[in-house]
């Protein structure tokens, strides 16, 4: 392992030759207790990105062993209906479930922020979902959207017989099904992140903004939404990177069903690589996910962490 | 720094939570925009409750009872029957021995994979804030980077290094999997908490002569307490909760109990048990659920901290 970390602690130092021993030597229990970091670090996290990334580009099949084909494995990825499906899919599902999530998590803080009684009851019972996995989650709402004993069926025995929630076994409204079991397992997290936000903002700020006879909307608009940017900007980096990696919830909700008018590219790398038997397909979506957050994340590493250099 | 601490909300300065409250002053409890307000929030409270209800209802109900087909019913004749099938005998498609062996697998995942995660965390931050050494700040910038990568992209490389190391289907990858993609937010986490501890005691420990074994396990762990029980929460309750490392690298013998769970309910033949298969989600549920009552505003600290992981 201490070999593995050779190349990184050798290039950091050329600059000063002769120093090269005591860099070794010195701190040298405090390296040895690092070497997990260090062996995740080099063999997960830039090691094995590198090797997916280099045999998306070969044939490989059954065994990461076949050879260079180029960009085969995308073309091929980007002509096949089941993909593109997954990433359209994402990409509606993404948006809605960002942007409900924020809306739905703010405007409950907000309530909640109003001096209300009970507030720690309700904060328990919206946060207690997001303890639950995501397979406990699609279970339960799989239960309930059950067209013929779930709620419709329920609502149709009770004399509303033209009550219709088939969403799960729509395929024109089954992402929506995914929605409503998403929102209900991440919103109240995402309550407790901007409650957090709203109690940092100064209590003077309030005061000013209710002397200027300022609206209550309009002190939230204008004034303590653009002071909770960074609250903001966390729980889109937050929501969004959960988003790409969407999966045990398909698993257990849809199964990608009804066809694949709800499969997801997390679900589609793993049935390539585990199931289908095309290492070299599976390794290119993978891939393509990769570079998803990239480009979600770079600009807010820029915005982060641009400018001044690292933070401590 | 000001946005870690909206992430980790653990330094020990109080917390936002525990500032006053703000808004407007308490008026008389009727007005019309209180009962706006509770009543919207009273609705999201039954969408947030009504899961519940549905699970708990229908798995202590009869199957002749469930097709009758009134969700909202309570049940006639309570009973545990389907708790107790799907403890013991519910059938995942392959074998018929119920969720038993999925809970022990778990539990047989979670708690090494905890304990070693932690450990090697409070190791990574406590050598990253107070010994730090050249190149360290990259790895940990690496470390965090890495934390954002969909897990997808690591999968492959990592069933053949567990395979290399014999041990692919067993236990022990499973917990140096979750070992491995636990460690960004809990060194994230311990790093920032050793940073808010005074410089000055490490110093003093220093010139005394303790090195940095004794320094970490007589000095940095006894006041490192409320860091561990965050990152207990975090781990037994994502280790718990996990499903794609399970499923991947466990083996059908080993399956966690939330991958026996989903074959139960989406893999099994013949006509579906809903109670069975309710009593079934309630069982994998039970543990996150009593972590999650039991720790109380420590959860909220707990997830506001892995909210990294995503």
């Amino acid at each position: 392992m201490a070999d593995t970390a050779l190349p990184l602690e050798a290039g950091t130092t050329v600059n000063r030759p002769g120093l090269l021993n005591r860099i070794f030597l010195h701190n040298l229990p405090a390296k040895i207790a690092a070497l997990p970091m260090m062996a995740t670090v080099l063999v997960v996290f830039v090691g094995c990105t590198v090797w997916t990334i280099y045999y998306s580009f070969t044939n490989s099949k059954l065994l990461p062993t076949g050879k260079f084909i180029g960009f085969e494995q995308y073309e091929r990825l980007f002509s096949t209906s089941r993909w593109n499906v997954s990433v359209s899919n994402l990409i509606a599902y993404g948006l809605m479930s960002l942007v409900f999530t924020l809306v739905i998590g703010f405007v409950l803080a907000v309530l909640i922020d109003q001096k209300i009684r009970f507030e720690s009851a309700f904060r328990t019972i919206m946060l207690y979902p997001f303890a639950l996995s995501f397979i406990v989650t699609g279970l339960v709402w799989q239960w309930i959207m059950n067209p013929t004993l779930g709620l419709q069926g329920t609502l149709r025995n009770l004399g509303w017989t033209g009550f219709t929630f088939d969403w799960i076994a729509n395929p024109r409204m089954v992402l929506f099904a995914l929605l409503i079991a998403g929102l209900w397992h991440g919103t109240g997290f995402c309550m407790v992140l901007m409650l957090a936000g709203l109690r940092s903002v100064d209590d003077e700020i309030w005061k000013a903004a209710r002397i200027d006879g300022i609206p209550t909307w309009r002190t939230y608009v204008s004034i303590v939404i653009p002071m909770m940017r960074g609250v903001l900007v966390t729980a889109v980096v937050i929501i969004g990177s959960g988003i790409v990696r969407l999966y045990d919830l398909v698993v257990a909700l849809t199964n990608g069903g009804p066809g694949i008018s709800s499969e997801v590219p997390a679900k589609y790398v793993y049935n390539y690589m585990f199931s289908g038997g095309n290492i070299g397909q599976g390794l290119a979506a993978a891939t393509m996910m990769l570079l998803t957050v990239l480009i979600i994340m770079i600009p807010w590493a820029y915005l982060e962490f641009g400018g001044k250099g690292r933070r401590t | 720094m000001s946005q870690t601490s909206v992430l980790t909300g653990v330094t020990p300065p109080q917390t936002a939570a525990q500032v006053e409250a703000r808004g407007a002053r308490p008026k008389p409890f009727f007005t019309p925009r209180k009962i706006i307000i509770y009543s919207i929030l009273v609705m999201f409270s039954l969408y947030y409750l009504f899961p519940l209800y549905v699970m708990f209802t229908t798995s202590l109900k009869s199957m002749p009872e469930i097709r009758f087909g009134n969700i909202f019913a309570l049940p006639q004749a309570p009973n545990f029957d389907a708790w107790v099938r799907a403890w013991t005998s519910a059938c995942t498609g392959l074998t018929c021995q119920g969720l038993a062996p999925g809970f022990w697998n778990s539990v047989k995942i979670t708690i090494p994979s905890t304990i070693v995660s932690i450990f090697i965390a409070a190791v990574n931050g406590y050598a990253l804030i107070n010994w730090r050494f050249k190149g360290s700040e990259i790895f940990f910038a690496v470390l965090i980077f890495g934390s954002f990568i969909p897990y997808q992209v690591f999968l492959y490389p990592m069933v053949m290094i567990t395979r290399e190391l014999g041990i692919f289907g067993t236990l022990q990858a499973v917990i140096i999997v979750h070992t491995v993609f636990g460690m960004p937010i809990l060194t994230l986490l311990f790093r920032n908490y050793f940073a808010s501890l005074p410089q000055e005691l490490f110093k003093a420990a220093r010139v005394d002569g303790a090195g940095f074994w004794r320094i970490f396990f007589e000095i940095m762990l006894p006041m490192s307490l409320p860091i561990f029980v965050v990152a207990l929460i975090l781990q037994i309750t994502g280790i718990w909760n996990d499903f794609l490392f399970g499923v991947v690298f466990a083996g059908t013998q080993n399956y966690p109990m939330t991958v026996q769970l989903n074959n139960i309910v989406n893999s099994a033949q013949g006509t579906p048990e809903y109670n069975v298969n309710m009593a079934a989600t309630v069982l994998t549920g039970l543990v996150p659920l009593a972590v999650y009552f039991i720790s109380g505003k420590w959860f909220v600290r707990g997830v506001a901290a892995g909210a990294v992981k995503g």
